[in-house]
């Protein structure tokens, strides 16, 4: 790790000001990603600003029937809120489905939606990646490649995305709520806030140097059936080979995206016309144009029949 | 002590103390963080600077050049020490590779420099700074290549390398009715042991004070002090307590050598503890196995040909997997072949982890096993009891000492309620989860190594007990508390342990789980030297006193054990050393594993659902801190059968997912349901404690037990460890 600095902001637009004027600072939340990456130094910020302590930490509700999720909201307290539970039942299942207890109550939701890949090579400063060094190579093409991506890769990386919460947001469209520099405010729907490797890996989502994440919106409740179904090796404390965030009506009709499989949380609208037809169907719509390697061709498949596992459940309810 | 017959009746056999499930007596110390561990003796070691070891960023070549100016200057660095500033170096017996490498590299993160500041932080920032050239050489990565032109290997130095064989193998096989030929692999497994590999070295002028995380003292020593070039005398090896080892802390590693070298330079004491993305690929590893079986048998069952080929790799001079030693004595038949194969690889340092040989053996025969009694069409548990053998199968004169394998089959088959299950694979389901259950063998030979204790009755009459044995986690403290209460008439309270100090007498050490049976013999030997010392001190004939209750009675006469130091503390100290009862007899530990899966018949995704395990291993010294190693062994069984491995990569040649998010072991929510339950038996041919190890059987033949479950539940067969869903997707039902 090397040595930084690091102060706490006074307001939004001072931390937002504060990490765009000063040459390689970040923001920190919870601290559970970006402090793990900066003690290998896979992150190498000179300059911390801590946005705990902002306001930015609660749950409210919407003139317009759905929820804004303050950026600060700690994944526990959002996966176990009432409100959550009940109208959006696949964000809370997401939510527990990754990491563990303690790693939750710390955790953020503005710090989930911007983890980094776990592609193995990205984590050994040793090894060739474009995505931590522009310019030398993925190590992983043609390396070890279980858990990676298999759709929307690139020749310059196929890592995965690899949160939970942000699959079940993309179920429920969510919006993605920030302020820059000079204080503007945007909203970015949450299809276009990751962004696909192409020849840019280093580059993960469509947020401007120093602009914070002030919260997150969930439009109002969509009603049907709520599945977050997460495929791992192990039980629990793993990140998904396949995830499939859906909601599901009674007529057939319904969302899905699938988390592990690529650079962002995956979801291709045109593919839920399929869901009366079956999961194959969909699946097939969903994937079409896939890209795996040996190691993760399974993921096909998998992904298919974890859609089924799925819908299959949604009928006999 | 001299242990060359068979034991008699001992005050042992008492059993007030031994054979009781007691807590641990550190628990409190432990639970209250009062034990210091080797990262942790700050009283010891007040002042102690942080040493930060910086690893070889390729797996083969030579460093070019190397550029320590910038680490020198960075805040707070007292000295930044390499293989051209430490000057040579010895390599120790136990170590493959050296512990400090350059500028030859021989693998992925060999130490090159320890970097020594005031700070922790300060060390791992300047270490960082450490600017290292490289000219890479091709290295050997891939084991199925190298295995191709692989000669033979032997498991044992004073062996010459050649196959093992009983009758006429291939003549049997190929006259046998029924037959299976199959290929078996296992993978690379990291131990992944709690606490990571730490020392502290201080210097007293030419003496050297090291606490480290070490399961064998004496080899550590002596081997530390080879590597520094200094009599082993002058060094003090201290390991109490050690948060466990699972076979990778056998063997000095470079954090007490970086410890050392750190500290001369810097003039003062200096701690190391590596990182885990570090110490995956530094240290040792289980070797990857590729094993071949081939068994014959007859229609009735009876096997009439038998072998067991193993492959594996190392790096140069290194040692082979011995996966193929159970398959010498588990299962009866006249034709037998074993065989050992080992290539050069330039992958990190293979050596022992939990039940070398047996573990991953085990993993591939107990499969073998049960593709050959479906085969045969008979139930897997009836195919291993009509291949049970009393006797050594290549030397029918010599016995087993006990052998109750068809009793935990039975024992075992009956309380899992094995008659449910039912013998066509993929039948019963459970909602979406395809249910089956899976039965093994475990096997695992006993071992016994010299052990020496000193022991001391004081004024106050309390046993003090003083060996160099460790405790791992496994529960040595305890059970020696227990040996030396018994011997001498005490509860347990009135007795102290004290381990893991060079100080002490050179123990068995933890490992090949025969620290259990062969400390508590010395400590057994020790005491029984006290018991005579006292006897003498208080005018009786040793042959007739009796030690109970805190007393020492001789006929009528009745003394207060601690009047027998009144006149000054009582010191004796013995050793247990080991005759030749091993050659007479064949003395192993037997046990079953049960296990029931649920495969999710859409994803694959397999989960453990319950788990049971008989074992007998003689006298069981605490069934509680027993118990809790077949428990933890039976949990590592599923990690080795559903998600460890070592991802190689052969293009560069390191353990891709080297640290604990990559590298997957269970969690609580993977082991919903274990049980266990031990034969009551005893076995006079092994010591006087007539106990053997149970620390390693719980592992052999559970990974097995857990890979025939899930073939159970889907027939379909894997034989590529670890049995993740992948493996066997495509061949699942289709769902829609
Ligand atoms: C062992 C382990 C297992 C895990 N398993 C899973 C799992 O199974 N599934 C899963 O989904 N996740 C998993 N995680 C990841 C975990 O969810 C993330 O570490 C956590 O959500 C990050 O939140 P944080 O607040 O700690 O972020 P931080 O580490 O504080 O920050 C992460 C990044 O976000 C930036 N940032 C933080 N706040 C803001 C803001 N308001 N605006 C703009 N940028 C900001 C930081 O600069 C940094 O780059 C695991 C993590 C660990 C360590
Ligand atoms: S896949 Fe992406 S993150 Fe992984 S090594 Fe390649 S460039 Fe780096």
């Amino acid at each position: 790790m090397k040595a930084f600095t690091y102060e706490r902001a006074g307001s939004a637009a001072d931390a937002a000001a504060k990490v765009a004027s000063t040459p390689n600072a970040k923001f920190i939340a919870g601290g559970t990603n970006l402090l793990d990456l900066m003690k290998i130094e896979v992150e190498t910020p000179q300059h911390l600003v801590e946005v705990n302590g902002l306001g930015f930490d609660k749950i409210e509700a919407t003139p317009e029937g759905g929820l804004r999720i303050g950026a600060l909201v700690r994944n526990t307290n959002l996966a176990s809120d009432a409100r959550v539970r009940r109208d959006y039942g696949v964000l809370s299942r997401a939510i527990v489905a990754g990491a563990s207890g303690q790693l939750r109550n710390k955790a953020t939701t503005a710090g989930n939606l911007l983890q980094r890949t776990r592609c193995p090579y990205f984590y050994d400063t040793n090894q060739p990646c474009n995505k931590r060094q522009a310019g030398s190579g993925c190590a992983a093409i043609g390396g070890y490649s279980r858990q990676l991506a298999i759709i929307g890769t690139s020749d310059a990386c196929i890592a995965t995305y690899p949160g939970d919460m942000a699959v079940a947001m993309r179920v429920l469209d969510a919006q993605v709520e920030t302020i820059d520099a000079r204080g503007q405010a945007r909203v970015i729907p949450i299809a276009d806030f990751h962004r696909l490797p192409g020849t840019t890996p280093r580059i993960e989502t469509a947020l401007a140097p120093g602009e914070l994440i002030t919260a997150v919106t969930l439009p109002k409740p969509i009603g049907g059936q709520h599945f977050y179904e997460k495929v791992r090796d192990r039980a629990s404390y793993a990140f998904a080979l396949v995830s499939v965030a859906a909601v599901i009506q009674k007529d057939g009709s319904g969302r899905v995206a699938l988390g592990g499989v690529a650079h962002k949380p995956w979801r291709v609208e045109a593919a839920e016309a399929q869901m009366p037809a079956g999961s194959r169907a969909v699946a097939a719509q969903l994937l079409a144009g896939a890209r795996p390697t040996r190691d993760n061709a399974f993921k096909v498949p998998l992904a298919e029949r974890t859609l089924a596992a799925v819908m299959n459940e949604a009928r006999a309810a | 002590m001299k242990f060359d017959t068979p034991a008699g009746t001992n005050p042992i056999d008492r059993m007030k103390v031994v054979g009781k499930p007691l807590d641990r007596i550190d628990g409190p110390a432990k639970t209250t963080g009062m034990a210091p561990y080797a990262y942790e003796h700050h009283r010891e070691a007040p002042n102690a600077a942080y040493g930060y070891i910086v690893g070889a960023a390729i797996a083969k070549g030579r460093i070019s050049s190397m550029n320590v100016a910038d680490a020198k200057a960075a805040p707070g660095v007292l000295a930044v020490v390499t293989a051209s500033e430490a000057g040579k170096l010895g390599k120790g017996k136990y170590n493959t590779a050296k512990l400090l490498g350059g500028p030859e590299i021989d693998h992925y993160h060999q130490a090159i420099a320890v970097v020594v500041a005031e700070t922790f932080e300060q060390a791992r920032a300047a270490a960082g700074l450490v600017r290292v050239s490289y000219a890479r050489a091709t290295g050997r990565f891939d084991l199925e290549e190298a295995l191709k032109t692989a000669p033979l290997a032997s498991g044992s130095q004073d062996t010459p390398p050649k196959p093992d064989r009983v009758g006429d193998f291939e003549q049997a096989f190929a006259a046998a009715p029924v037959k299976l030929d199959a290929r078996y692999t296992t993978p690379d497994h990291s131990h992944a042991m709690m606490e990571p590999f730490a020392s502290i070295a201080a210097w007293e002028g030419d003496r050297l004070n090291v606490w480290t995380s070490n399961q064998m003292i004496d080899w550590g020593r002596t081997d530390l002090a080879t590597t520094l070039g200094m009599p082993k005398e002058k060094i003090r090896f201290m390991s109490p307590y050690v948060g466990g080892g699972f076979g990778g802390k056998l063997f000095l590693r470079t954090d007490a050598v970086m410890a050392a070298l750190g500290a001369k330079a810097a003039g003062r004491p200096v701690k190391v503890a590596m990182s885990r993305p570090f110490l995956m690929n530094n240290t040792t590893h289980r070797p990857a196995t590729r094993q071949r079986i081939r068994i014959g048998a007859n229609r009735d069952g009876k096997i009439t040909a038998i072998a067991h080929e193993s492959g594996s790799g190392d790096l140069p001079n290194g040692r082979p997997e011995t996966a193929v030693t159970q398959t010498r004595l588990l299962y009866a038949g006249a034709n037998r072949l074993t065989s050992l194969r080992l290539a050069v690889l330039d992958l990190p340092e293979g050596n022992s982890m939990r039940a070398p040989g047996e573990a991953p053996g085990m993993m591939a025969l107990e499969v073998a096993m049960d593709e050959m009694a479906e085969t045969l069409g008979l139930d897997p548990v009836e195919f291993r009891i009509r291949n049970d053998t009393q006797v050594d199968p290549a030397k029918p004169e010599r016995r087993f000492s006990q052998r109750n394998l068809v009793r935990c089959l039975r024992e075992g088959a009956d309380r899992f309620g094995w008659t449910r299950r039912n013998a066509q694979p993929a039948q019963v389901s459970d909602g979406r989860w395809l249910v089956g259950m899976g039965v093994a063998a475990a096997f695992r030979n006993h071992v016994s190594l010299p052990s020496g204790a000193r022991v001391r009755l004081g004024q106050d009459g309390i046993v003090t007990v003083e060996t160099d044995m460790t405790d791992i986690g496994t529960g040595s403290y305890t059970i020696i508390a227990q040996t030396a209460a018994e011997m001498m008439g005490l509860p347990i309270e009135r007795v102290v342990v004290k381990l893991g100090d060079s100080s002490f007498p050179v123990s068995s050490g933890s490992g090949g789980q025969f620290g259990a049976g062969s400390s508590t013999s010395g400590v057994y030997a020790a005491c029984v030297k006290l018991r005579d010392a006292v006897a003498q001190r208080l005018g009786y004939s040793s042959a007739d006193a009796v030690f109970d209750g805190g007393k020492v009675r001789s006929g009528n006469r009745s003394t207060d054990l601690a009047e027998a130091a009144r006149a000054g503390e009582l010191v004796v100290e013995d050793t247990m050393e080991w005759g030749d009862l091993d050659k007479t007899y064949q003395q192993s530990t037997f046990g079953a594993h049960f296990v029931e899966v649920g495969v999710d018949r859409f994803t694959g995704m397999i989960r453990i659902r319950r788990m049971l395990a008989v074992a007998e291993a003689g006298r069981i010294l605490n069934p509680k801190s027993a118990r809790s190693q077949m428990i933890g062994a039976m949990t590592m069984g599923v990690g080795g059968a559903l998600m460890e491995e070592l991802a190689v990569d052969k293009r560069f040649g390191f353990f891709v997912n080297h640290d604990l998010a990559g590298y997957e072991v269970p969690v609580h929510a993977d082991i919903p349901h274990q049980e266990v339950i031990f034969l009551e038996e005893v076995d006079p041919t092994v010591s006087p404690m007539k106990a053997k190890g149970i620390g390693e059987l719980g592992l052999c033949g559970v990974g097995a037990a857990v890979a025939n479950a899930v073939y159970n539940a889907t027939g379909v067969r894997v034989r590529d460890y670890p049995v993740t869903l992948d493996k066997h997707l495509d061949r699942l039902p289709a769902v829609a």
